[in-house]
């Protein structure tokens, strides 16, 4: 039997003030996230529980109990405290999977400051217009990373601290550094958690945005009645379980379901700071008898990619539940993973907006491969008219999904961009962006974006940061960026580029252009296959077709062309 | 020395490791140990089918292969001709 129950019934019955009880929350009461991953925790009596099972890429392995979280995250507390961050303060987290991003946030939270976790694998650019626009005051982060911060940190001028976390004395700190050792500073017995309430500010996550510079999604500490409960119900959390999240703390799945609510159900889960191996990733999941996986369709279908045979090497029987999220999952990796594993991956789908997840496959409801499922008590989603902005009065039609505003981790608006926060909302909908279909079981059924981003192994990329960024390449005169599809990414960036006079076309140029955009914004926006071409379609004011470009990568009607220039 | 894998840990040296980062060795993992990850796999695919003119398969070019420059270089000597 799972947490969840009957659908029909949670429904009827729900209310976000079960969640608010099972916390002990009051409303009107102060809420600090820090203190329910944490402290309450150990007042529940589970001090010596596990709370985090970290192993590095060379096996090193590190354990952490409720209360080495605790003390450890008073540590940082006390540390920020003593550098002069003040409740509100933005402070980042730019660093690889170790155990101090973890234990480093739910520090953060404590102090009342706004956590900041950006992915490590970012250039010197994308990291640069978030820190600005977040006008960060401090930064924690690793020796591996700090290079790209001494490139930009004197365009930074609000940023006054930056903490290495392993700091070695090899190389001497430069102006602003300092370095911070958690273990050497040993845990803090006591900190007085800033008595933060439920709509001050917990986390800024930025995502891409069609124009526009990203957007930083701000959330509060309210979000927690959302992703407890939804965690609970849709990951099947127990006090039993040994879960793993393979998402990245710069995502926000990564702190949502990957700090936040696995920490305050008091769950022990495991982290894997490595890249990409199926060998590697059945050998944790056997070591640490994982039960419950919450995974992406693109690790999905690498998995799928490395064959059967591997799996046969690693007994996975303690695998009870699995769930996967960032993409639409295709029916091929639901009917591959009950073939393999006994049991289907349960897609479920939100947003970095949302703050949990929304629209869910749950546990022990039927599974319909390939779709997102059946959306969460508490939660009214609906599909909108394009043109309307109405929810279709019968199911089948394809639309923008549209959800009812006011569940507690919806964002309380984008950083300092009112504007692109308004536009979110149409005839009292919020709008996802994304257009899908229901049916008459009301199963949603995802059909794609309803703009120009690009969804790449589940994360975000804006055509135009890249078309910015491609532009400030020395041989690129103009630049069109789309997605192409891919088996294993759904998405890959694609560019199609003019050279300015006096450069040819070659394979050495498009490798140069791709390590350019690597480097300057990260891996992910990189394109993947760069087209030479001579002029991009354009309309006759001037302005690049993008969607003339992407239906020719996907093999669709190209829609109206009436506009396009030369035509 | 061995000139191939030499190429290759210069190269990835060059362009995937930050300036005060520890060096690697033949046998230091690269995707596992989260220095190119899949998406720059694709970029140093690129450089190697650039350098050598060869064409590597996309089943050949998995993770595990390209884990170490000592497993680059076998995988390039692969498609070669001498």
């Amino acid at each position: 039997m799972s947490n969840f129950g009957n659908y029909e019934e949670q429904v009827k019955n729900f209310s976000w003030l079960l969640s608010e009880q099972e916390l002990g929350y009051r409303p009107g009461q102060p809420i600090n996230i820090g203190w329910y991953c944490a402290d309450r925790i150990c007042q529940q009596g589970k001090s010596d529980k596990v709370a985090l099972i970290w192993e590095g890429f060379s096996g090193e392995k590190k354990i952490y109990t409720y209360d080495d979280l605790r003390r450890y995250s008073n540590t940082f507390a006390r540390f920020l405290t003593d550098s002069g961050i003040r409740a509100g303060d933005r402070v980042c987290l730019f660093m690889d999977r170790v155990p101090e991003l973890y234990i480093g946030f739910v520090g953060i939270l404590k102090t009342g400051a706004i956590a900041q976790p950006l992915f490590s694998a970012f250039g010197e650019d994308s990291l640069f217009v978030r820190l600005e626009n977040a006008q960060t005051s401090a930064i924690f982060t690793q020796r591996k990373h700090v290079a790209k911060i001494r490139k930009i940190r004197d365009r930074l001028p609000y940023l006054q601290h930056i903490f290495i976390v392993d700091h070695d004395g090899r190389s001497p700190l430069q102006e602003r550094e300092e370095a911070f050792s958690m273990e050497g500073l040993g845990g803090v017995e006591h900190y007085d958690i800033y008595p933060t309430y439920a709509e001050s500010p917990s986390v800024l996550h930025y995502t891409s945005g069609t124009t526009g510079m990203p957007k930083g999604v701000q959330h509060v500490h309210y979000s927690l009645i959302s992703q407890y409960i939804s965690a609970k119900w849709v990951l099947d959390l127990t006090d039993d379980d040994i879960y793993w999240c393979t998402a990245d703390p710069g995502w926000v799945t990564g702190t949502s379901y990957g700090i936040i609510a696995p920490f305050a159900l008091g769950v022990t889960q495991c982290v894997l700071d490595s890249g990409f191996s199926a060998e590697a990733w059945y050998r944790f999941i056997e070591k640490n008898k994982i039960t419950v996986w919450y995974s992406a369709p693109t690790a999905i279908r690498s998995l799928m990619k490395a064959g059967d045979e591997v799996i046969k090497k690693f007994n996975l029987s303690s695998l009870r539940h699995l769930a996967s999220v960032g993409e639409p999952l295709n029916p091929e990796a639901v009917n591959w993973s009950i073939r393999v594993f006994g049991k289907p991956f349960h897609d479920t789908y939100w947003q970095t907006e949302t703050g949990c997840i929304l629209i869910s496959n749950f546990p022990g409801m039927p599974v319909k491969p390939g779709s997102m499922g059946r959306p969460f008590p508490g939660i009214t989603a609906t599909i909108l008219n394009p043109n309307t902005y109405e929810p279709y009065p019968q199911p089948g039609k394809i639309g923008l999904i549209g959800i009812k505003p006011g569940w507690p981790s919806m964002m309380r608006g984008y950083w300092k961009n009112e504007e692109a926060y308004k536009n979110k909302f149409r005839n009292g909908w919020y709008l996802t962006g994304d257009r899908a279909r229901q049916d008459s079981d009301g199963y949603f059924w995802f059909v794609g974006r309803d703009d120009d981003i690009i969804n790449t192994a589940g994360h975000l990329v804006s055509p135009f940061e890249v078309e910015s960024a491609l532009l400030e390449h020395q041989a690129v005169a103009e630049s069109a960026v789309v997605s192409k599809p891919d088996p294993i990414n759904m998405e890959v960036v694609k560019a199609f580029v003019t050279l300015k006079p006096g450069y040819v076309a070659s394979k050495d140029i498009e490798l140069e252009i791709m390590n350019f955009i690597r480097k300057k914004l990260s891996p992910l926006a990189m394109p993947q296959e760069i087209e030479f071409v001579s002029t991009l379609p354009k309309t006759r004011s001037g302005k690049i077709m993008r969607r003339i470009l992407h239906a020719r990568e996907w093999g669709e009607e190209a829609g109206d062309t009436s506009t396009l220039e030369n035509d | 020395m061995d000139e191939l894998k030499e190429v290759i840990k210069n190269y990835v040296t060059d362009e995937y490791l930050e300036p005060d980062s520890d060096p690697i060795d033949y046998d230091t993992p690269l995707i596992s140990g989260g220095i190119v990850d899949s998406f720059s796999m694709v970029s140093l695919k690129r450089f190697l089918e650039n350098k050598y003119h060869i064409q590597i398969p996309d089943d050949k070019a998995t993770p595990e292969a390209f884990d170490s420059v000592n497993k680059i270089a076998e995988l390039v000597r692969e498609f070669v001709k001498d």
